[in-house]
Protein backbone atom coordinates (compact mmCIF):
# COMPACT_ATOMS: atom_id res chain seq x y z
CA UNK A 1 0.00 0.00 0.00
CA UNK A 2 0.95 3.24 -1.24
CA UNK A 3 0.44 5.26 1.55
CA UNK A 4 0.57 9.28 2.41
CA UNK A 5 3.68 9.45 3.09
CA UNK A 6 5.61 12.71 1.19
CA UNK A 7 2.89 12.54 -1.23
CA UNK A 8 1.88 15.82 -0.30
CA UNK A 9 3.04 19.27 0.25
CA UNK A 10 2.54 22.62 2.20
CA UNK A 11 2.88 24.98 -0.13
CA UNK A 12 1.11 27.82 0.98
CA UNK A 13 0.83 29.32 4.69
CA UNK A 14 -1.37 32.64 5.63
CA UNK A 15 -2.48 34.46 9.06
CA UNK A 16 -4.06 37.61 10.38
CA UNK A 17 -2.64 40.20 12.85
CA UNK A 18 -3.16 38.05 16.57
CA UNK A 19 -4.82 40.49 19.16
CA UNK A 20 -6.36 40.68 21.85
CA UNK A 21 -8.74 42.16 19.93
CA UNK A 22 -9.66 42.62 16.59
CA UNK A 23 -12.03 44.65 14.75
CA UNK A 24 -12.85 42.21 12.02
CA UNK A 25 -15.28 39.59 12.58
CA UNK A 26 -14.57 35.65 12.29
CA UNK A 27 -15.23 35.37 9.08
CA UNK A 28 -13.66 38.12 7.81
CA UNK A 29 -10.41 37.12 8.99
CA UNK A 30 -11.30 33.36 7.78
CA UNK A 31 -11.12 34.82 4.44
CA UNK A 32 -7.97 36.88 4.75
CA UNK A 33 -6.00 34.35 6.27
CA UNK A 34 -6.89 31.76 3.40
CA UNK A 35 -6.61 34.41 0.79
CA UNK A 36 -3.04 34.74 2.30
CA UNK A 37 -2.10 31.32 2.48
CA UNK A 38 -3.68 30.79 -1.33
CA UNK A 39 -1.50 33.59 -2.44
CA UNK A 40 1.50 32.64 -0.98
CA UNK A 41 1.23 29.47 -2.93
CA UNK A 42 0.22 30.95 -6.49
CA UNK A 43 -2.56 28.93 -6.74
CA UNK A 44 -5.79 30.81 -7.54
CA UNK A 45 -8.88 30.04 -5.44
CA UNK A 46 -10.69 28.78 -7.96
CA UNK A 47 -8.89 25.28 -8.48
CA UNK A 48 -9.16 25.00 -4.40
CA UNK A 49 -11.34 21.73 -4.17
CA UNK A 50 -10.94 20.66 -0.55
CA UNK A 51 -11.31 22.09 2.87
CA UNK A 52 -10.52 20.81 6.36
CA UNK A 53 -11.42 22.29 9.79
CA UNK A 54 -12.26 21.97 13.08
CA UNK A 55 -15.65 21.19 14.41
CA UNK A 56 -15.85 24.25 16.27
CA UNK A 57 -14.67 27.03 13.75
CA UNK A 58 -17.57 28.95 12.77
CA UNK A 59 -17.07 29.52 9.49
CA UNK A 60 -18.56 27.33 7.31
CA UNK A 61 -17.70 25.47 3.53
CA UNK A 62 -20.62 27.49 2.24
CA UNK A 63 -19.81 31.06 3.53
CA UNK A 64 -15.91 30.39 2.97
CA UNK A 65 -16.26 28.92 -0.69
CA UNK A 66 -18.72 31.91 -1.72
CA UNK A 67 -16.54 34.50 -0.39
CA UNK A 68 -13.17 33.42 -1.86
CA UNK A 69 -14.29 32.19 -4.81
CA UNK A 70 -13.55 28.02 -4.75
CA UNK A 71 -14.58 26.02 -7.45
CA UNK A 72 -16.38 22.81 -7.05
CA UNK A 73 -15.25 21.58 -3.83
CA UNK A 74 -14.93 17.63 -3.89
CA UNK A 75 -13.83 17.05 -0.59
CA UNK A 76 -14.63 18.35 2.78
CA UNK A 77 -13.89 17.85 6.44
CA UNK A 78 -14.27 18.95 10.05
CA UNK A 79 -11.89 17.41 13.03
CA UNK A 80 -13.39 17.35 16.46
CA UNK A 81 -11.99 18.01 19.95
CA UNK A 82 -11.47 21.09 19.91
CA UNK A 83 -7.17 21.92 19.94
CA UNK A 84 -6.70 18.01 19.16
CA UNK A 85 -7.72 18.62 15.47
CA UNK A 86 -5.63 21.09 14.44
CA UNK A 87 -2.81 18.65 12.74
CA UNK A 88 -5.43 16.26 11.93
CA UNK A 89 -7.16 19.02 9.65
CA UNK A 90 -4.05 18.94 7.38
CA UNK A 91 -3.88 15.02 7.85
CA UNK A 92 -7.23 14.87 6.18
CA UNK A 93 -6.38 16.96 3.34
CA UNK A 94 -3.31 15.13 2.78
CA UNK A 95 -5.05 11.54 2.87
CA UNK A 96 -7.52 12.83 0.67
CA UNK A 97 -5.11 14.42 -2.15
CA UNK A 98 -3.01 11.40 -1.79
CA UNK A 99 -6.42 9.16 -2.61
CA UNK A 100 -7.29 11.44 -5.29
CA UNK A 101 -10.10 13.01 -3.61
CA UNK A 102 -9.27 16.71 -4.47
CA UNK A 103 -6.21 18.27 -5.86
CA UNK A 104 -5.67 21.74 -3.94
CA UNK A 105 -6.45 21.78 0.09
CA UNK A 106 -6.93 24.52 2.52
CA UNK A 107 -7.21 23.90 5.93
CA UNK A 108 -7.70 27.21 8.43
CA UNK A 109 -9.05 28.49 11.32
CA UNK A 110 -10.38 31.57 12.82
CA UNK A 111 -11.23 32.34 16.13
CA UNK A 112 -11.70 35.20 18.22
CA UNK A 113 -10.92 33.87 21.91
CA UNK A 114 -9.46 36.93 22.56
CA UNK A 115 -12.35 39.24 23.04
CA UNK A 116 -15.14 36.60 22.52
CA UNK A 117 -16.70 34.21 25.50
CA UNK A 118 -15.09 31.74 27.41
CA UNK A 119 -16.49 28.47 26.48
CA UNK A 120 -16.50 27.12 29.78
CA UNK A 121 -18.72 30.24 31.07
CA UNK A 122 -21.49 28.58 28.94
CA UNK A 123 -22.96 25.69 31.40
CA UNK A 124 -26.19 25.12 29.21
CA UNK A 125 -23.95 23.67 25.99
CA UNK A 126 -21.83 21.51 28.49
CA UNK A 127 -19.59 19.01 26.95
CA UNK A 128 -21.61 15.76 26.68
CA UNK A 129 -21.04 13.00 29.21
CA UNK A 130 -18.34 13.72 31.86
CA UNK A 131 -20.01 17.24 32.77
CA UNK A 132 -21.83 15.73 35.02
CA UNK A 133 -19.64 14.32 37.23
CA UNK A 134 -17.31 17.59 37.21
CA UNK A 135 -18.43 20.47 37.35
CA UNK A 136 -20.97 20.61 39.90
CA UNK A 137 -17.99 20.16 41.97
CA UNK A 138 -16.47 23.69 40.46
CA UNK A 139 -14.00 21.94 38.20
CA UNK A 140 -15.26 24.37 35.51
CA UNK A 141 -12.52 24.79 33.35
CA UNK A 142 -9.99 23.22 30.70
CA UNK A 143 -7.00 24.75 33.10
CA UNK A 144 -9.24 23.15 36.13
CA UNK A 145 -9.22 20.05 34.12
CA UNK A 146 -5.61 19.80 33.02
CA UNK A 147 -4.36 20.85 36.79
CA UNK A 148 -5.87 17.99 38.22
CA UNK A 149 -3.16 15.52 36.15
CA UNK A 150 -0.69 17.98 36.43
CA UNK A 151 -0.67 17.40 40.63
CA UNK A 152 -0.75 13.94 40.15
CA UNK A 153 2.08 14.00 37.63
CA UNK A 154 4.70 16.32 39.60
CA UNK A 155 3.55 13.92 42.30
CA UNK A 156 4.57 10.61 40.94
CA UNK A 157 7.45 11.80 39.07
CA UNK A 158 8.90 14.69 41.13
CA UNK A 159 8.49 17.22 38.38
CA UNK A 160 8.30 20.75 39.59
CA UNK A 161 6.82 24.47 39.02
CA UNK A 162 10.39 24.92 37.72
CA UNK A 163 9.91 22.72 34.92
CA UNK A 164 6.74 24.05 33.86
CA UNK A 165 8.48 27.88 34.18
CA UNK A 166 11.08 26.67 31.70
CA UNK A 167 8.30 25.36 29.14
CA UNK A 168 6.76 28.98 29.34
CA UNK A 169 9.97 30.79 29.28
CA UNK A 170 11.21 29.30 26.08
CA UNK A 171 8.27 30.28 24.44
CA UNK A 172 8.40 33.59 25.49
CA UNK A 173 11.88 33.69 24.72
CA UNK A 174 11.13 32.94 21.14
CA UNK A 175 7.74 35.11 21.18
CA UNK A 176 10.40 38.07 22.12
CA UNK A 177 12.12 37.26 18.48
CA UNK A 178 8.87 37.62 16.55
CA UNK A 179 7.26 40.49 15.91
CA UNK A 180 3.68 39.36 14.95
CA UNK A 181 3.43 37.31 18.67
CA UNK A 182 1.41 38.89 21.17
CA UNK A 183 4.09 39.12 23.77
CA UNK A 184 6.59 40.34 21.21
CA UNK A 185 7.81 42.79 23.73
CA UNK A 186 7.15 41.25 27.00
CA UNK A 187 10.00 39.16 28.37
CA UNK A 188 9.19 36.60 31.17
CA UNK A 189 11.68 36.20 34.22
CA UNK A 190 11.43 33.40 36.73
CA UNK A 191 10.00 36.09 39.32
CA UNK A 192 7.33 37.06 36.99
CA UNK A 193 6.22 33.25 37.41
CA UNK A 194 7.09 32.12 40.36
CA UNK A 195 5.01 35.16 42.03
CA UNK A 196 1.71 35.54 39.76
CA UNK A 197 -1.57 34.60 40.80
CA UNK A 198 -2.74 30.92 40.79
CA UNK A 199 -5.61 30.34 37.94
CA UNK A 200 -6.07 26.69 39.48
CA UNK A 201 -3.15 25.35 41.22
CA UNK A 202 -0.92 24.34 40.68
CA UNK A 203 -1.14 26.50 37.51
CA UNK A 204 -0.57 29.85 37.66
CA UNK A 205 -0.69 32.73 35.01
CA UNK A 206 1.97 31.98 32.75
CA UNK A 207 1.01 28.26 32.75
CA UNK A 208 -2.03 29.32 30.83
CA UNK A 209 -2.42 29.97 27.14
CA UNK A 210 -3.09 33.27 25.34
CA UNK A 211 -6.59 34.34 24.51
CA UNK A 212 -6.41 36.05 21.45
CA UNK A 213 -8.45 37.14 17.72
CA UNK A 214 -6.37 35.86 14.64
CA UNK A 215 -7.08 33.42 11.98
CA UNK A 216 -4.56 31.54 9.91
CA UNK A 217 -4.46 28.98 7.01
CA UNK A 218 -2.52 26.48 5.23
CA UNK A 219 -2.72 25.30 1.12
CA UNK A 220 -2.19 21.26 0.81
CA UNK A 221 -1.29 19.66 -2.51
CA UNK A 222 -0.18 16.60 -3.98
CA UNK A 223 3.93 16.29 -4.08
CA UNK A 224 4.31 16.80 -8.22
CA UNK A 225 1.86 19.80 -8.14
CA UNK A 226 4.06 21.30 -5.10
CA UNK A 227 6.86 21.99 -7.63
CA UNK A 228 4.69 24.31 -9.64
CA UNK A 229 4.44 26.57 -6.49
CA UNK A 230 6.06 29.25 -5.41
CA UNK A 231 7.49 28.28 -2.36
CA UNK A 232 9.51 25.52 -1.71
CA UNK A 233 7.61 22.59 -0.71
CA UNK A 234 7.48 21.22 2.83
CA UNK A 235 6.34 17.64 2.74
CA UNK A 236 3.72 15.67 5.16
CA UNK A 237 6.29 13.14 5.84
CA UNK A 238 3.64 11.45 7.90
CA UNK A 239 0.03 12.09 9.72
CA UNK A 240 -1.66 10.80 12.53
CA UNK A 241 -5.15 11.09 14.45
CA UNK A 242 -4.83 9.28 18.00
CA UNK A 243 -8.06 8.43 20.79
CA UNK A 244 -6.76 5.97 22.46
CA UNK A 245 -9.08 3.05 24.58
CA UNK A 246 -10.95 3.81 27.46
CA UNK A 247 -10.03 7.33 27.15
CA UNK A 248 -12.42 10.62 28.63
CA UNK A 249 -10.80 13.41 27.28
CA UNK A 250 -9.67 16.36 29.23
CA UNK A 251 -11.01 14.87 32.64
CA UNK A 252 -9.13 11.09 31.69
CA UNK A 253 -9.27 9.91 35.44
CA UNK A 254 -11.15 7.17 34.70
CA UNK A 255 -8.33 4.65 33.18
CA UNK A 256 -5.64 2.30 35.07
CA UNK A 257 -2.87 5.21 33.71
CA UNK A 258 -4.66 8.80 33.48
CA UNK A 259 -1.00 10.40 32.24
CA UNK A 260 -0.76 8.05 29.34
CA UNK A 261 -2.68 10.45 26.73
CA UNK A 262 -3.48 10.06 23.39
CA UNK A 263 -0.18 11.67 22.25
CA UNK A 264 1.09 7.98 23.02
CA UNK A 265 -1.85 6.65 20.61
CA UNK A 266 -0.65 9.21 17.89
CA UNK A 267 2.69 8.59 18.96
CA UNK A 268 2.63 4.92 17.54
CA UNK A 269 1.34 5.59 14.18
CA UNK A 270 3.23 8.22 13.90
CA UNK A 271 6.47 6.65 13.71
CA UNK A 272 5.20 3.23 12.42
CA UNK A 273 4.91 5.13 8.87
CA UNK A 274 8.61 6.97 9.19
CA UNK A 275 12.02 7.09 8.12
CA UNK A 276 12.92 8.92 10.95
CA UNK A 277 12.88 8.66 14.95
CA UNK A 278 12.72 11.31 17.70
CA UNK A 279 16.27 11.50 17.57
CA UNK A 280 16.07 13.12 14.34
CA UNK A 281 13.90 15.84 14.86
CA UNK A 282 15.49 18.91 14.36
CA UNK A 283 12.61 21.37 15.73
CA UNK A 284 8.99 20.83 17.19
CA UNK A 285 5.97 22.78 17.44
CA UNK A 286 3.91 20.96 20.44
CA UNK A 287 0.53 21.69 21.55
CA UNK A 288 0.75 24.41 24.88
CA UNK A 289 -2.41 25.61 25.85
CA UNK A 290 -0.90 24.77 29.38
CA UNK A 291 2.69 23.97 29.81
CA UNK A 292 2.19 20.80 31.88
CA UNK A 293 1.07 19.46 28.32
CA UNK A 294 4.81 19.70 27.22
CA UNK A 295 6.49 17.45 29.13
CA UNK A 296 3.67 14.64 28.96
CA UNK A 297 4.13 15.58 24.76
CA UNK A 298 7.70 15.21 25.06
CA UNK A 299 6.68 11.21 26.78
CA UNK A 300 4.12 10.68 24.55
CA UNK A 301 6.01 11.46 21.07
CA UNK A 302 9.21 9.24 22.48
CA UNK A 303 11.85 12.05 23.47
CA UNK A 304 12.04 11.05 27.02
CA UNK A 305 11.12 7.80 28.95
CA UNK A 306 8.26 7.65 30.74
CA UNK A 307 8.23 10.28 34.08
CA UNK A 308 10.76 12.51 32.47
CA UNK A 309 9.42 14.39 30.35
CA UNK A 310 10.16 17.09 33.21
CA UNK A 311 13.66 16.55 33.63
CA UNK A 312 14.01 17.05 29.88
CA UNK A 313 12.99 20.37 29.85
CA UNK A 314 16.16 21.09 32.14
CA UNK A 315 19.61 23.17 30.57
CA UNK A 316 17.68 25.10 28.04
CA UNK A 317 16.63 22.10 26.63
CA UNK A 318 13.47 23.45 24.74
CA UNK A 319 15.41 26.62 24.13
CA UNK A 320 17.57 27.65 20.91
CA UNK A 321 20.33 25.59 20.93
CA UNK A 322 18.99 23.37 22.83
CA UNK A 323 18.35 19.51 22.49
CA UNK A 324 15.00 20.17 21.11
CA UNK A 325 13.50 23.27 20.30
CA UNK A 326 9.95 24.30 20.77
CA UNK A 327 7.42 26.24 19.53
CA UNK A 328 9.80 28.42 18.00
CA UNK A 329 7.46 31.26 16.78
CA UNK A 330 6.31 31.64 20.85
CA UNK A 331 3.17 29.28 20.55
CA UNK A 332 0.21 29.19 22.41
CA UNK A 333 1.51 30.34 25.68
CA UNK A 334 3.08 33.44 23.77
CA UNK A 335 2.42 33.97 19.99
CA UNK A 336 -1.18 33.67 19.71
CA UNK A 337 -3.48 30.67 20.77
CA UNK A 338 -5.93 29.80 17.82
CA UNK A 339 -6.33 26.21 18.74
CA UNK A 340 -2.60 25.44 17.53
CA UNK A 341 -2.85 26.68 13.97
CA UNK A 342 -0.40 28.93 14.74
CA UNK A 343 2.16 26.04 15.70
CA UNK A 344 1.48 24.03 12.02
CA UNK A 345 2.44 27.57 10.06
CA UNK A 346 5.83 27.75 12.36
CA UNK A 347 6.60 24.13 11.46
CA UNK A 348 6.25 25.13 8.00
CA UNK A 349 8.20 28.39 8.47
CA UNK A 350 11.01 26.47 10.03
CA UNK A 351 11.20 24.13 7.18
CA UNK A 352 11.36 27.14 4.30
CA UNK A 353 14.35 28.28 6.70
CA UNK A 354 12.15 31.64 7.26
CA UNK A 355 11.42 31.56 11.21
CA UNK A 356 12.12 34.22 13.01
CA UNK A 357 13.95 31.50 15.76
CA UNK A 358 15.27 29.97 12.77
CA UNK A 359 17.01 26.84 13.80
CA UNK A 360 20.19 26.32 11.50
CA UNK A 361 19.38 23.70 8.90
CA UNK A 362 16.24 21.95 10.17
CA UNK A 363 15.25 19.08 7.76
CA UNK A 364 12.56 17.95 9.99
CA UNK A 365 9.79 19.27 12.39
CA UNK A 366 6.84 17.94 14.52
CA UNK A 367 4.07 19.49 14.91
CA UNK A 368 1.47 18.26 17.62
CA UNK A 369 -2.32 19.36 18.39
CA UNK A 370 -3.66 18.79 21.53
CA UNK A 371 -2.86 16.10 24.08
CA UNK A 372 -5.18 15.77 26.67
CA UNK A 373 -8.21 15.29 24.04
CA UNK A 374 -8.35 12.80 21.02
CA UNK A 375 -5.42 14.63 19.23
CA UNK A 376 -3.27 14.63 15.56
CA UNK A 377 0.12 15.10 14.80
CA UNK A 378 2.21 15.29 11.60
CA UNK A 379 6.22 15.21 10.83
CA UNK A 380 7.08 17.11 8.46
CA UNK A 381 10.26 17.14 6.30
CA UNK A 382 11.90 19.14 3.07
CA UNK A 383 14.01 16.35 2.30
CA UNK A 384 12.30 13.92 0.06
CA UNK B 1 -24.01 26.10 42.14
CA UNK B 2 -24.49 23.99 39.15
CA UNK B 3 -26.83 20.76 39.26
CA UNK B 4 -25.72 17.63 37.35
CA UNK B 5 -27.29 17.50 34.01
CA UNK B 6 -28.11 14.32 34.16
CA UNK B 7 -27.94 11.69 31.53
CA UNK B 8 -30.17 8.47 31.40
CA UNK B 9 -27.33 6.20 32.30
CA UNK B 10 -25.94 8.44 35.13
CA UNK B 11 -29.64 8.73 36.71
CA UNK B 12 -29.54 5.91 38.97
CA UNK B 13 -26.00 7.17 40.79
CA UNK B 14 -27.56 10.48 41.70
CA UNK B 15 -30.55 9.02 42.86
CA UNK B 16 -28.62 6.12 44.76
CA UNK B 17 -26.44 9.37 46.24
CA UNK B 18 -29.52 11.44 47.06
CA UNK B 19 -30.64 8.93 49.26
CA UNK B 20 -27.19 8.89 51.31
CA UNK B 21 -25.63 5.27 49.38
CA UNK B 22 -22.67 5.43 46.95
CA UNK B 23 -23.36 3.25 44.31
CA UNK B 24 -21.15 2.25 41.16
CA UNK B 25 -21.85 0.69 38.17
CA UNK B 26 -21.38 -2.92 37.80
CA UNK B 27 -21.99 -5.61 34.50
CA UNK B 28 -24.62 -8.15 35.27
CA UNK B 29 -22.58 -10.25 33.86
CA UNK B 30 -19.04 -10.13 34.14
CA UNK B 31 -19.33 -8.22 37.54
CA UNK B 32 -16.85 -5.16 36.34
CA UNK B 33 -17.09 -1.75 38.04
CA UNK B 34 -17.06 0.82 35.51
CA UNK B 35 -17.09 4.90 35.56
CA UNK B 36 -18.40 6.71 33.90
CA UNK B 37 -21.62 4.97 33.58
CA UNK B 38 -22.14 3.96 29.95
CA UNK B 39 -24.86 1.83 27.99
CA UNK B 40 -22.52 -1.56 27.26
CA UNK B 41 -19.62 -2.94 29.41
CA UNK B 42 -16.59 -2.46 27.07
CA UNK B 43 -14.65 -6.30 28.72
CA UNK B 44 -18.10 -8.08 27.79
CA UNK B 45 -20.67 -6.19 25.69
CA UNK B 46 -23.02 -7.06 27.92
CA UNK B 47 -25.74 -4.47 28.31
CA UNK B 48 -27.23 -6.48 31.77
CA UNK B 49 -26.45 -3.52 34.38
CA UNK B 50 -26.02 -3.39 38.00
CA UNK B 51 -25.65 -0.90 40.87
CA UNK B 52 -23.61 -2.43 43.22
CA UNK B 53 -23.00 -0.47 46.58
CA UNK B 54 -19.57 0.65 47.35
CA UNK B 55 -18.02 0.80 50.86
CA UNK B 56 -17.29 4.89 50.18
CA UNK B 57 -13.60 4.74 51.80
CA UNK B 58 -10.92 6.37 49.33
CA UNK B 59 -7.70 8.04 48.69
CA UNK B 60 -7.27 11.23 47.01
CA UNK B 61 -5.83 10.72 43.81
CA UNK B 62 -5.32 14.38 43.14
CA UNK B 63 -6.66 17.67 43.90
CA UNK B 64 -6.43 21.05 42.72
CA UNK B 65 -7.52 24.91 44.13
CA UNK B 66 -9.61 27.03 41.74
CA UNK B 67 -9.16 30.52 41.57
CA UNK B 68 -10.95 33.46 39.74
CA UNK B 69 -11.72 33.59 36.77
CA UNK B 70 -15.08 31.29 37.64
CA UNK B 71 -18.79 31.48 37.41
CA UNK B 72 -20.43 33.92 40.16
CA UNK B 73 -21.36 31.23 42.48
CA UNK B 74 -17.96 29.36 42.61
CA UNK B 75 -15.68 32.90 42.18
CA UNK B 76 -17.50 33.49 45.60
CA UNK B 77 -16.20 30.34 47.65
CA UNK B 78 -12.95 30.76 45.70
CA UNK B 79 -10.00 29.55 46.82
CA UNK B 80 -11.94 25.93 47.23
CA UNK B 81 -10.83 22.68 46.60
CA UNK B 82 -11.85 20.13 43.93
CA UNK B 83 -10.58 16.48 44.61
CA UNK B 84 -10.51 13.15 42.77
CA UNK B 85 -11.10 10.32 44.70
CA UNK B 86 -10.03 6.92 44.15
CA UNK B 87 -12.38 4.16 46.19
CA UNK B 88 -10.07 1.82 48.53
CA UNK B 89 -11.89 -1.37 47.14
CA UNK B 90 -11.63 -0.44 42.92
CA UNK B 91 -8.64 2.50 42.96
CA UNK B 92 -9.65 2.13 38.79
CA UNK B 93 -12.70 4.08 39.94
CA UNK B 94 -12.17 8.18 40.78
CA UNK B 95 -14.87 10.33 42.09
CA UNK B 96 -14.54 13.85 41.52
CA UNK B 97 -15.70 15.92 44.81
CA UNK B 98 -15.22 18.00 47.33
CA UNK B 99 -13.35 17.89 50.14
CA UNK B 100 -15.50 19.01 53.12
CA UNK B 101 -15.42 19.51 57.23
CA UNK B 102 -18.47 17.36 57.75
CA UNK B 103 -22.10 16.65 55.38
CA UNK B 104 -23.38 19.72 54.07
CA UNK B 105 -19.99 21.94 54.99
CA UNK B 106 -19.30 24.26 51.33
CA UNK B 107 -16.38 23.47 49.43
CA UNK B 108 -14.20 25.77 50.74
CA UNK B 109 -14.48 24.96 54.56
CA UNK B 110 -11.72 22.11 54.45
CA UNK B 111 -8.21 24.35 54.00
CA UNK B 112 -6.26 23.20 50.70
CA UNK B 113 -3.45 23.32 52.86
CA UNK B 114 -4.64 19.97 54.81
CA UNK B 115 -5.01 18.19 51.57
CA UNK B 116 -2.56 15.26 50.48
CA UNK B 117 -2.11 13.16 47.99
CA UNK B 118 -2.67 9.98 49.32
CA UNK B 119 -5.05 10.74 52.47
CA UNK B 120 -8.00 9.07 53.61
CA UNK B 121 -11.59 10.07 52.66
CA UNK B 122 -14.89 8.65 52.90
CA UNK B 123 -18.53 9.46 51.07
CA UNK B 124 -20.69 11.23 53.07
CA UNK B 125 -23.98 12.84 51.66
CA UNK B 126 -25.05 16.50 51.09
CA UNK B 127 -28.34 16.97 53.10
CA UNK B 128 -29.14 20.07 51.46
CA UNK B 129 -28.17 19.06 47.32
CA UNK B 130 -27.85 15.33 47.63
CA UNK B 131 -24.89 15.20 46.06
CA UNK B 132 -21.51 13.43 47.40
CA UNK B 133 -19.19 14.50 49.64
CA UNK B 134 -15.98 13.48 50.88
CA UNK B 135 -14.67 14.23 54.28
CA UNK B 136 -11.30 13.59 56.00
CA UNK B 137 -11.54 9.79 57.35
CA UNK B 138 -10.01 9.95 61.13
CA UNK B 139 -6.59 7.61 61.78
Amino acid sequence: MAGIKDATAIVGIGQTAFAKQLAEDERTLACRAVVAALDDAGIDPGEVDALASFTMEETDEVELAKAVGFGDLTFFSRVGYGGGGSCATVAHLATAIAAGQATVGVAWRSRKRGSGPRPWRNTVAQLPTPAQWTRPYGLLRPVDEIAMLTRRYMHEYGATRDHLFNVALACRNRANQNPAAVMYDRPLTREMYMTSRWISEPLCLFDNCLETDGALACVVVSRERARDCRRPPVYVHSAAQGLPAQHHGMVNYWNDDPLTGPSWATARHLWKHADFTPEDVDVAQIYDAFTALIPLSLEGYGFCGRGEGGAFTEQGALESGGRLPINTGGGGLSEAYVHGFNLINEGVKQLRGSSTAQVPGAATCLVTAGEGVPTSALLLTNRS
Amino acid sequence: MLSPVIDPEGAPFWRYAAQGELRVQACADCGELRFPPRPCCPHCRSFGIEWRPVSGHGRVWSYVVPHPPLLPDYAERAPYNVIVVELVEAPHIRLVGNLVTGPGAPIDSLPAERIRIGARVRFVADPASGLPQWVPERS
